[in-house]
């Protein structure tokens, strides 16, 4: 592979890591909002 | 944009700088309090969640204001660094970014939060998107009048998102925001005219001259303060307001009123137009921190 080939997919990689990231904040937060809308509805 | 090819995939740093992360800090920081002004209290996860979903809403418009202006930034030493003038991001990723980012910050908004806020949520961005940078910004002096009215939104999202409805604070807010941006952007457009000038964008400074911005930075601050003080004897808010908005905005009518009344000299280093810039983005931050802190006395 060339020096261009690893440089994307470095890149590739690093962009990979932050969606990771995203979309694992991205859980927790709907985890967080089902709770809340859940208890909402057993209190309602 | 350069017909350079690029043949890198863009870093994710560059769409974090397509969002215009400093804009955003003052639409979150005005839609929170729009949200901690409002009369009903709304669980923290939802409120985050709210205040996510302004942001993500700025930032989509701000990724597509760029995809659009790639070639007004390229000709401003100001924008010239931005990902897609400087080569670093092909158009259409940040278009693709620009149209998700706001399906998904709208969609998340009226699932997790509820409709209304989502409503204007998405009035917002097409706001800013289409009658700002499509329509106007191209077009007519008045560009930043109207299209102020994008970052004016915040608040009444913030309102919506904790009561489901907006009234009249609200909408005074609205009303301070959109009549705050002409008097501070065009004391920004007056010490970087030429930058304007370069890319063709008809700038007042550029079109009507340094004369008549000065005066309508004087005038737009009339009504501003009119609206900034109004909450307080409308008995909307109490006095920890009333008292903060009267002493601000009395300073922001000095410098307006400084900067309307002086004219450029040579070599001018333009400090009253810095300062009256610079102290109209503490002043609004000033203002809605007063606001939560009176609503919250009040309670």
């Amino acid at each position: 592979m060339s020096e261009q080939d690893d440089r994307i997919r470095a890149r590739q990689r690093e962009r990979a890591k932050v969606m990771a990231w995203l979309l694992g904040g991205f859980v927790v937060l709907l985890f967080a909002i089902t709770i809340v809308k859940i208890q909402a509805g057993m209190g309602a | 944009m350069t017909a350079q090819t690029i043949t890198l995939p863009a870093e994710w740093r560059d769409f974090l700088a397509l969002t215009k992360p400093r804009v955003m800090t003052l639409v979150v920081f005005t839609g929170l309090c729009g949200m901690l002004a409002a009369p009903v209290a709304i669980h923290p996860v939802i409120g985050f969640t709210a205040v996510l979903c302004i942001a993500l809403g700025a930032g989509a418009a701000g990724a597509l204001n760029q995809w659009y202006e790639a070639d007004l930034d390229a000709k401003m030493k100001r924008t010239q660094g931005r990902p897609l003038p400087a080569g670093r991001m092909d158009r259409q990723s940040a278009l693709h970014f620009g149209v998700g980012l706001s399906i998904f910050s709208v969609v998340l908004m009226g699932l997790a939060v509820n409709l209304a806020a989502a409503a204007i949520l998405t009035v917002s961005i097409l706001f800013y998107v289409l009658v700002y940078t499509v329509w106007l910004k191209r077009r007519t002096p008045q560009n930043i009048v109207i299209g102020g009215a994008a970052g004016a939104f915040p608040p009444l999202i913030g309102w919506a998102a904790a009561t489901g409805d907006v009234a009249l604070l609200p909408f005074l807010l609205f009303c301070l925001v959109f009549l705050w941006t002409p008097p501070h952007f065009w004391a920004l457009a007056l010490f970087v005219k030429t930058d304007y000038a370069n890319a063709g964008v008809p700038m007042l400074p550029v079109v009507a001259g340094e004369r008549t911005t000065r005066t309508q930075i004087g005038l737009y601050t009339i009504p501003m303060a009119a609206v900034a003080v109004a909450p307080w004897p409308l008995g909307l808010t109490g006095a920890i307001y009333g008292i903060a908005a009267c002493l601000l905005t009395a300073t922001f009518g000095l410098l307006a009123v400084q900067v309307a009344l002086r004219s450029t000299g040579q070599d001018d280093k333009m400090k009253p137009e810095k300062r009256l810039f610079a102290f109209s983005i503490l002043y609004l931050f000033a203002m809605f921190g007063a606001l939560v802190a009176d609503r919250w006395m009040l309670a």
